[in-house]
């Protein structure tokens, strides 16, 4: 069998707003990018948000998610120095840095000088009597259907996960029609910014702090839950017992890493809970523990949109400047990147990843 | 209590409603952010610079109430939609509120609805005074709408019939 | 059901297609999802599990998690959450693990 293997400058793994960005600001810099992605259009998890972003103009504030994802889609897809393959499913990392990639059903090898890890993260799961039910979904997959193509799930959901994205789509399920019967979280209080939670409960959704679903049920599908309160072990209280009827039940319980391709390469991992799971050790410059392989993004700790974007540009800055190019612009550009990142990250509601990235931190 | 239900307490709200003097002179808008999160889009919004200036991202907006007309253009930049302007001025009964609304349907100028609180609770009666809504604003709407007065600090959304 | 009005999104939809799932004709848009146009129509089961036979649905919808896999033209265990529609699509539920086709047979 004759491989293909084509060599690139630098490889950018995802095309969600960490990989934007990241090959942006590569091509800027005068690298040569490959942007790889396995949906078929770009833009990662930014279609899906209706919602205005935080963060400062930098960050580009008050502008719609799905604006941001047409705007830095439309800059990647003009750059003269990007090549973006879309449906492109990078499979494999190989011995000597050698990518597997499968588009359109045929097989080809690329071999970075550089490589950008972008992948994102996954949704996890809650076990629960009946978890497997047709009409139990990750948020994401909600937010897919109803957001991508117009599709409602159902009619009343219940929202398990009262953190930003358990929330954002209680809003965004509103916006398209649904009944959101409750949202339950089984912390004492409200993960999500306060300001998410307010917006729901004008519109009417209780939110049950201390709270779980106990189960689903239905003969064929989701017909309805019982939820209940918990106590500080964890273990239901009796008698708070609450039936309701739903037809879908939302899970927004946490995203994993995807670090698979970061694992087959070598990295060395860790496992830090606050980050989501396991993440790659990095430097100050998101360079893994294998040189060459940058990380970015929610693959790097699960954060949020903002942060990813700014990752993504450090990660590509520090890859395109480890090949010789912006000599003289990347210092200045790298402490106006990090200045902007720590920004998002330094009051009081980012407690949890500063210290999750101590813990995965080297250098 | 915020971050158990999402509700503020009075002891949060009266953190953000300017003194009964201020309220009865002009609109003025009223700030309903209590957390320190990275956001400052409310600070340059403001054509008077009536919101911040923020020297961190993460502060707490804070309203130069003198410096504040009530214009409301903030209303549709914060992502949180947690601005609301309140005017005591415009009925000797009435107060109006303009708030923003991002639902369809929209309701119509003159139709009426029910005044709901930020627990989601029907309170009043209320009428939609205007509807604003144009290119600029990217699809966040801004209702004005006419509540008794005594609730002013109460409706915070409505609900059409 | 359909979102025909939404505050935020415009829908661009494809032109309409047909297909059939488990024998019965449905219609979608060209270039969604076949996940997409099965929920369209009211149907959030595709498939049963390979060893206690429950009913399963989608979960992820990214194409992560293998729980919406169903035969479509005749190949099993494909992700139909990430899977376009195309005109003439025999989309079928799969009942266990699938018969994987060779092709000739």
């Amino acid at each position: 069998m004759r491989q293909e293997i084509s060599f690139v400058e630098i490889a950018v793994i995802g095309g969600g707003p960490a990989g934007l960005c990241a090959a942006l600001e590569a091509a800027n810099a005068g690298a040569r990018v490959t942007l790889l992605d396995r949906q078929d259009r770009l833009g990662g998890q930014l279609i899906k948000q209706t919602h205005r972003f935080f963060g400062s103009q930098s960050h580009r504030a008050s502008e719609r998610g799905i604006n941001i994802a047409a705007e830095l889609t439309g800059q990647v897809m003009s750059h003269p120095h990007i090549e973006a393959l879309t449906g492109a499913t990078v499979f494999g990392f190989y011995e000597d840095g050698v990518l597997g990639v499968e588009r359109e059903g045929k097989i080809f090898f690329i071999k970075p000088a550089r490589i950008i890890v972008a992948t994102g993260a996954a949704e996890k799961t809650l076990a629960f009597p009946n978890n497997d039910l047709p009409g139990i979904y990750g948020a994401g997959a909600v937010q897919t259907l109803v957001n991508v193509y117009g599709v409602l799930p159902g009619k009343r959901v219940l929202m398990v996960g009262a953190g930003n994205i358990g929330v954002i789509v209680t809003y965004q399920l509103l916006q398209a029609g649904m009944e959101v019967a409750a949202i339950v979280e089984a912390a004492p209080k409200i993960g999500a910014y306060w300001v998410h939670a307010a917006k729901v409960r004008r519109a009417g959704v209780p939110i049950y702090t201390s709270h779980t679903i106990g189960r689903a049920y239905g003969t064929r599908q989701v017909e309805g839950a019982v939820i209940w309160q918990i106590d500080e072990q964890g273990q239901p209280v009796p008698g708070t017992e609450k039936d309701l009827v739903v037809d879908t039940i939302c899970l927004s319980v946490g995203l994993s890493p995807l670090v698979e391709l970061l694992a087959q390469a070598g990295c060395r991992l860790v496992y830090v809970p606050q980050l989501g799971g396991h993440v790659p050790l990095r430097d100050a410059s998101l360079q893994t523990t294998v040189p060459g392989v940058y990380v970015a993004g929610d693959a790097a700790g699960v954060e949020e949109a903002s942060a990813a974007m700014m990752e993504g540009a450090l990660a590509g800055l520090h890859a395109a400047y480890s090949l010789g190019y912006n000599q003289t612009g990347y210092e200045a550009r790298r402490a106006e990147l990090q200045q902007q990142l720590d920004s998002l990250r330094s009051g009081p509601v980012g407690e949890k990843i500063r210290s999750g990235l101590s813990r995965a931190m080297i250098g | 209590m915020l971050a158990v239900d999402g509700v503020p307490t009075p002891e949060d709200l009266a953190q953000k409603i300017p003194p009964p003097e201020r309220l009865a002179r002009r609109p003025v808008v009223i700030a309903e952010c209590f957390q320190p999160i990275p956001c400052d889009p409310c600070s340059h919004a403001c054509p008077r610079q009536a919101i911040g200036p923020f020297k961190d991202i993460n502060e707490i907006p804070q309203v130069d109430y003198e410096k504040c007309n009530g214009c409301g253009q903030c209303i549709t930049r914060c992502p949180g939609l947690a601005l609301f302007v309140v005017d005591l001025t415009y009925g000797e009964n009435e107060a109006l509120i303009k708030l923003p609304y991002e639902f369809l349907p929209l309701p119509e100028e003159g139709q009426e609805v029910a005044g709901v609180n930020r627990a989601g609770e029907k309170v009043c009666r209320a009428r939609v005074v205007k509807v604003v809504k144009t290119e600029k604003m990217d699809k966040t709407a801004v209702i004005w709408l006419a509540v008794p007065k005594d609730l002013a600090m109460e409706v915070r959304h409505f609900a059409i019939k | 059901m359909r979102i025909e009005q939404h505050p935020i999104l415009e829908f661009k939809r494809g032109k309409k297609v047909k297909f059939t799932f488990d024998g019965q004709e449905y219609e979608g848009y060209e270039g969604e999802t076949i996940a997409a146009a099965l929920h369209a129509a009211g149907i959030r089961i595709m498939r049963e599990s390979p060893v206690l036979h429950r009913p399963r649905g989608l979960f992820c919808a990214i194409g992560n998690c293998s729980s919406c896999l169903m035969t479509v033209n005749g190949e099993p265990n494909v992700r139909i959450c990430v899977e376009k529609l195309r005109p003439g699509m025999v989309v079928e539920s799969q009942k266990g693990k699938g018969v994987i086709y060779a092709p000739g047979n």
